[in-house]
């Protein structure tokens, strides 16, 4: 189970009609990658997030499967379209089944 | 057969032998694989695909990747010298403005960064960057 997991998002608070905007995100997350072993020598068990998804008022922007070689607190760059005002929808899922949710308002201007 | 000192040698090298060569053949399988699983065993060219990542990286842990191409569907991202080798599928949808999308990954050590595009007409492409590693990022 991981702990302290917080997302952070950066999205401008405006933008023209059908114009891209960069989206930053990030999330705080160990991201144990399987790989490691622990004072003792056992295996600390994977435990990652395995996607994300960004979407815009229900229409996707981006869907990214995570694996074990992304790095700790994951960071994605990427540009999406704003056809009319709304809202981005950002979700991660953790492999514990957790599911990060958090979203950010556009207005046209 | 009798256990003599040379017999146990013999022994001892092909049991190493076998010992080593499944896990190799399973890691190398395991790309191959991967790569077969995405594009289908269709044909992989090169053209629309650009993969930007650092000729030497210190930190092995977080090295900058950024995948780029102008009609890809989807992208898939591997480190073939990784105990893993996938790292990452990227998916666009409708509102990406652009097919690019920037990340930070782990590389074990020196080795090839693979990515693989599907490209909206259906072909594949890659391009592929070798990165140099100073400090692992696999906690060996």
């Amino acid at each position: 189970m991981a702990s302290g997991v917080k997302p952070r998002v950066k999205v401008p608070k405006t933008a023209a009609a059908g114009e891209a905007v960069t989206i930053k995100t990030l999330i705080s997350h160990n991201m144990e990658s399987g790989q490691r072993k622990d004072k003792e020598g056992n295996v600390i068990p994977r435990s990652i997030i395995n996607r994300f998804t960004c979407d815009f008022n229900g229409e996707n922007v981006i869907d990214i499967t995570l694996e074990p070689a992304i790095s700790t607190n994951p960071y994605f760059e990427f540009q999406a379209l704003v056809p009319e005002a709304g809202e981005f929808k950002f979700t991660w899922y953790d492999d514990d089944g957790s599911v990060y949710e958090d979203s950010k308002k556009i207005a046209l201007g | 057969m009798e256990l003599t000192r040379r017999n146990a040698i013999i022994l001892g090298a092909s049991a190493l032998f076998v010992a080593g060569l499944p896990k190799q053949s399973a890691a190398a399988a395991t790309s191959d694989e991967l790569i077969a699983a995405f594009t289908g065993g269709a044909e992989i060219g090169t053209g629309d695909i650009k993969l930007t990542a650092p000729e030497i990286a210190e930190n092995g842990n977080t090295v900058p990747i950024e995948v780029s191409s102008d009609t890809a569907a989807e992208i898939l991202v591997l480190a073939m010298g990784n105990p893993t080798p996938s790292v990452a599928t990227f998916k666009f949808g409708k509102l990406a403005a652009s097919r690019a999308a920037s990340t930070r990954i782990r590389l074990a050590g020196t080795q090839d960064v693979v990515a693989i595009a599907k490209l909206d007409d259906g072909s594949f492409v890659q391009a592929s960057s070798t990165v140099k590693v100073t400090i692992g990022g696999c906690g060996g």
